[in-house]
């Protein structure tokens, strides 16, 4: 996976191209951690995602968890592919993530 | 059939996701049903990173075929570590809020999901995991 990063002001975008899995997530994660100070939006485009597993799902709960905590700002997450949104919706995590749809 | 035998590591992930992909290739396997095969490699072989050995690891084996009727492609996870049975756990609520979510349990949940059918057995000292998607 690659993880390329734009910034806009207070707000960043992290466009991910390949795929979110195990053997990825860890990259992910610590591109978000290191993002996150400057951050007051953050924008994951999955424009070039393929898929996403459940080692991707527990990175982006914790994301989301951290920018709740911090009670401001968002984390949003958009251009969701078809089989990415499946994915979301049978964990229930259309509901818990800020999905642009 | 072809398989292939590889060290149960995290690192042994992406090896064995090429394999198959090359197998999907050749028998025209719709790119969405290639992701959720891909998604579902991960989420099983993680498994067997995590239990099948620890603390230390050993061999694991991927089979792939394809069946007539309805045309379906099976892979088989095989390994010679502990039983384990992904099956045996009670499906995860995904009705609860974030604050309320435990991540476990979650894989095999979307394997359940996105798979048409997954079958657990422990034969001859080996685990032996089963999943099928028809094309």
């Amino acid at each position: 996976m690659n993880i390329e990063k734009k910034e806009n002001g207070n707000e960043i975008t992290l466009m991910l191209m390949g795929r979110l899995d195990t053997t990825t997530a860890p990259q992910l994660e610590a591109e978000i951690n290191a993002s996150l100070d400057g951050a007051q939006q953050m924008i994951l485009d999955f424009q070039d995602l393929e898929y996403l597993s459940s080692a991707g799902l527990r990175v982006l709960l914790s994301a989301h968890k951290t920018f709740m905590k911090r009670g401001s700002g968002q984390l949003r997450i958009r251009n969701v592919n078809e089989t990415i949104h499946e994915v979301f919706e049978v964990t229930g995590f259309l509901d818990i993530l800020n999905i642009e749809e | 059939m072809k398989e292939l035998t590889v060290e149960a590591t995290i690192g042994s992930i992406p090896v064995i996701t090429e394999f198959v992909d090359e197998q999907l290739e050749q028998f025209g396997c719709p790119m969405k049903a290639q992701a959720q095969i891909d998604i579902a490699i991960d989420e099983l072989f993680s498994n067997i990173v995590h239990y099948a050995y620890h603390p230390g690891t050993g061999p694991a084996t991927v089979r792939v075929e394809v069946v007539e009727e309805p045309l379906s492609v099976v892979i088989t996870f095989i390994d010679q570590g502990v039983p384990y049975d992904p099956l045996a756990k009670a499906d995860p609520d995904v009705t609860l809020s974030a604050d309320e979510r435990d991540i476990g349990g979650l894989g095999i949940y979307i394997v359940k999901k996105n798979m048409n059918e997954i079958t657990y057995e422990y034969k001859d000292g080996r685990n032996i995991l089963r999943i099928r998607k028809e094309l």
